[in-house]
């Protein structure tokens, strides 16, 4: 510390205490107490062991989905992602010094816009279900409505978020149903449920069910005085019509499955997407193409008097921090995969779902699927054990079971969802082919 | 002098080869017509195709376009811009890290529910609250967490209260989130010292009030030190006292926002607990409550049982979920990492040497970018390049342009609007006195050089000055957007 004392004396203190005498004695605290500090060794020895507690899906199978899903993800997306440039940097509040993220994120929205047909892209919302009541909030910006309507077959926690989200502008959320047969959405319900006060409808391609519903395309024709909200899995988009062909004014989605792991579910990626002339409206950070000095091409964050640290307590929304190196990394994964790569991924995925669904269905006592439509990586089955309890038997097994559904969706109490992705083995699934029959 | 790369700047979208990507069980795709319902069938997909080297190339080639912490200074007032371990990166992607799922049974998950258990902790005891949630996603999400508590709290009470003030002085997330729980906000201006104007405060505060929301020490870098006085009018009045995190690394181990009898708080864990921001996230917003606000935290709250860790959801007084699953893991992970490491002496140690650095640094500049109000600051201060505007027109904006020059990154600019062409200089711990040496003499020298290379500055980097207007006015946020603009600029053309 002699540079400090140095830097002290510079100041014409003495101690560093004096640098604190500005906080009054009554408010004084005197250290932590905090354990000492330890070494790095040590602290990477410590929670090495911390998490060698946690039964991880590196080579164990594992089925579960419900917006994370274990996928592939190329090595050269770690290595693009892990560039110290971009993952010590910040907010690119200096466009000139930050050209190579500033790129990288328009590259993601650019991804995004072929992927949703929609033209403006933000750089981010914090996850799926933050993206959604967003959109919620901007449906109401969009034509000053307040009844947003929803499936009843979603996830709960889903459901929670939106709810919180939409309890400050007073928005009105409503359920709509699904067809017990098919697991699509319920047409006649929701046309009950469409009022003159309707702000937006909000669908997913696929759905809860992993069902891809083939109501999505009709709903704008049928219903075109409410926003269109359509939430996507990005991989899905490889082989399906973009919402935005099909009329979508908002697209949300989950990007986690676009190179990012599953991380217990954190940090997640919120795709956002819009047409292009509800801009204005939309939620977060946005980078746009513009010129610099010399008349180059280059890059800037952009509409910023939509943003908090402009427009204050009118902002569109009050995103500061969101998940840009996420952004990247979708970038990159998107980069590698390509056109056909990610065709074949969405093809692969469905293909290795029908196997699973398949072989499970042969297994007496067990229905899969439960519906009856196109799947694309997840399917509702019904068990003959509570799922809970046959969750435990697997896991026994070493393998990672599906989502018990009640929590989610009361009507369905001895169901689970099952998720197969291209990492799912034929020998994971014959683990559990032959685990349930074990507990059966 | 830095001179910034400059690398070949096509788009990803305007190079083209052939993707070589080798996909588990690609051989036994079915045909498309069978995959989905006719009317949702994909005709085509306009996506780049190239081999994985060339993605490489194009990214890394990009990163060096870009400037972090690892490459310099980065004094960016509010942001706390330390350097970040390289622990962090290596325990983020361990396999129990990275490859769990979040909806694995309990059994399978002990270890990861222990480190957030520990986290919630530390963080009670480094902030003096007395629980903690590590939900919010980050710092403005924690924000709005916030709000929504002070609401289910009054609520329950049997109370409407629909305002919430702020000092004119706040961060802009501040009145967003507020507002987008569905406040009003009030906005008080700052008094002559760059504090919160007591009389003010007091006439602004009335049954209405649901919290007072403020960061301590100010953006300004001043401790408000009739913390205490404005803690009691807040309460007086039936109203929560909510504290912005932001600027925690300054007092650290010295006051805490519990003493300061705060009720609630957020933190910046990519702030204050040393995880890289990512350019520009992912970082996490966890967020701490006294008891009485204990059961409206978002569930699941982490629970330890007879030994074991639970997720518990059976909280009948809780507001719900703000995010899906637990909160940004890999980020908490990072930051619980520092905090071992650190220690408390050492993350006191870092509050002391940030606020050492700040005043050292406030000090070499004084002579040509005076700090108005009070003297002493904590972990950051706001100069004001108000003379060298009147004598050479050179304008905040400028001096942060130029800086970018010498391969420092520029502080803040413009914020807060008290100080007239403010820079807001935040050094952080992480830097040596020769760096902030370098750092003062850099910004000295630009005052004394010709006004015009100031003014056309940057000239090292990338690109030179980058126009905004035209960003905003043509809003082309795609590709798609870009060739749809070209295409009608040559039918126009024709």
């Amino acid at each position: 510390m002699k540079r400090a004392g140095e830097m002290l004396s510079e100041l014409g203190l003495t101690s560093i205490d004096q640098l604190f005498e500005d906080i009054p004695p009554e408010v004084r605290i005197n250290g932590l107490h905090l354990p000492a500090g330890i070494s790095e060794a040590e602290v990477l020895r410590e929670i090495r062991t911390m998490m060698a507690m946690n039964l991880d899906a590196e080579g164990r199978p594992c089925f579960l989905g419900a917006g994370i899903y274990n996928h592939f993800i190329p090595s050269a997306v770690k290595t693009i992602v892990t560039r110290s440039e971009f993952i010590t940097s910040y907010t690119p509040y200096q466009p000139e010094i930050s050209q190579g993220l500033l790129q990288a994120l328009f590259e993601y929205q650019s991804y995004i816009a072929e992927l949703t047909g929609l033209e403006a892209v933000n750089s981010s919302n914090y996850d799926a279900s933050t993206a959604l009541g967003e959109a919620a909030t901007m449906c109401m910006r969009l034509n000053e409505r307040k009844r947003f309507l929803i499936p009843e077959a979603m996830n709960w926690e889903k459901k929670s978020v939106l709810q919180n989200y939409c309890s400050g502008p007073g928005i009105e959320v409503v359920e709509y149903s699904y067809d017990p047969y098919t697991g699509e959405l319920d047409l006649e319900d929701l046309r009950a449920k469409v009022t003159p006060d309707t702000s937006g409808i909000y669908v997913e391609v696929p759905n809860f069910f992993g069902v891809i519903d083939s109501h999505a395309p009709l709903l704008k024709k049928e219903f075109p005085e409410a926003a269109l909200v359509v939430g996507v899995n990005p991989i899905s988009l490889g082989i399906l019509k973009a919402p935005g062909d099909y009329g979508a004014d908002i697209c949300i989605g989950e990007g986690q499955p676009l190179g990012i792991p599953m991380n217990f579910g954190g940090p997640l990626l919120g795709i956002f997407a819009c047409r292009q002339e509800h801009v204005r409206k939309m939620p977060g950070r946005v980078i746009g193409m513009t010129k610099d000095a010399e008349g180059e091409r280059a890059f800037c964050m952009t509409l910023q008097t939509r943003e908090q640290h402009i427009r204050r307590s009118k902002a569109t929304s009050n995103i500061c921090t969101n998940e840009a190196l996420l952004a990247v990394a979708a970038a990159a994964y998107l980069g590698i995969l390509g056109r056909e790569g990610l065709r074949t991924l969405a093809k692969i995925n469905i293909s290795r779902a029908r196997k699973l669904q398949a072989l499970i269905d042969q297994l007496d006592g067990f229905d899969s699927p439960i519906f009856d439509s196109y799947h694309f990586n997840e399917f509702v089955i019904r068990t003959p054990l509570r799922p809970e309890k046959l969750n435990k038997l697997l896991l026994r097994k070493g393998i990672l079971g599906g989502l018990p559904l009640h929590r989610h969706i009361r009507q369905l109490p001895d169901h689970m969802l099952l998720c197969a992705t291209e990492l799912t083995s034929d020998e994971d699934m014959e683990r559990l082919i032959s685990a349930l029959k074990e507990v059966v | 002098m830095y001179r910034q790369a400059r690398h070949d700047r096509r788009l990803i979208f305007e190079l083209d080869g052939k993707s070589e990507i080798d996909l588990p069980h690609s051989d036994e795709v079915e045909r498309l017509e069978d995959l989905a319902p006719p009317e949702l069938l994909r005709e085509s997909l306009d996506l780049p195709s190239l081999p994985e080297r060339e993605v490489v190339r194009h990214y890394v080639n990009l990163s060096q376009m870009n400037f972090g912490v690892d490459n310099g200074i980065y004094p960016l007032g509010s942001c706390t811009m330390k350097y970040n371990p390289k622990y962090g990166d290596v325990l983020s992607s361990l396999p129990g890290v990275a490859s769990i799922h979040p909806y694995q049974e309990e059994e399978s998950i002990q270890g990861a529910l222990r480190l957030m258990y520990e986290l919630e902790k530390a963080l009670c005891e480094i902030s003096g609250m007395d629980a903690v949630t590590l939900q919010p996603a980050a710092g403005a999400h924690g924000e709005f967490t916030g709000m929504l508590l002070a609401k289910a709290y009054h609520a329950k009470k049997g109370e409407q209260r629909t305002q919430v003030v702020v000092p004119d002085s706040a961060h802009g997330t501040n009145p967003a989130s507020a507002a987008m729980a569905g406040f009003e906000v009030i906005e008080i201006p700052s008094g002559p010292d760059g504090c919160v104007d007591l009389e003010a405060l007091d006439a602004a505060v009335s049954e209405r009030t649901a919290a007072f929301m403020i960061t301590n020490p100010n953006t300004l870098g001043i401790f408000e030190a009739r913390i205490r006085d404005i803690a009691r009018i807040v309460h007086e009045a039936g109203a929560l006292l909510y504290y912005d995190g932001a600027n925690l690394n300054a007092v650290m181990g010295k006051t805490s926002p519990g003493i300061m009898d705060f009720d609630i708080v957020h933190f910046n864990l990519h702030k204050t607990f040393a995880t890289p921001h990512g350019g520009g996230g992912p970082g996490a917003g966890p967020v701490g409550v006294k008891k009485k606000l204990e059961p409206f935290l978002p569930v699941p709250r982490i629970v330890l049982r007879e030994g074991r860790y639970h997720l518990e959801y059976d909280m009948p007084d809780s507001i719900g979920k703000v995010r899906a699953f637990y909160g940004n893991f890999a980020v908490l992970v990072r930051a619980y990492a520092y905090i071992l490491r650190q220690g408390g002496n050492g993350l006191k140690e870092a509050s002391e040497r940030a606020v050492l650095n700040a005043n050292y640094l406030k000090h070499r500049l004084a002579s040509v970018y005076p700090a108005p109000y009070k003297e002493l600051r904590k972990h950051e201060f706001v100069v004001s390049c108000k003379k060298l505007k009147e004598e050479k027109g050179i304008r905040a904006l400028d001096v942060a342009k130029r800086l970018l020059d010498y391969g420092m990154h520029a502080p803040t600019v413009y914020f807060p609007s008290l100080v007239e062409e403010a820079l807001m200089i935040e050094p952080t711990e992480s830097e040596t006195k020769g760096t902030l040496d370098r750092f003062a003499e850099a910004l000295l020298r630009i005052a004394s050089e010709d006004p015009q290379l100031v003014k056309s500055s940057p000239h090292n980097t990338s690109v030179k000055r980058v126009d905004e207007v035209q960003a905003a006015k043509e809003a082309i946020l795609s590709y798609r957007a870009y060739r749809r603009r070209m295409m009608r600029g040559a039918e126009k053309g024709s």
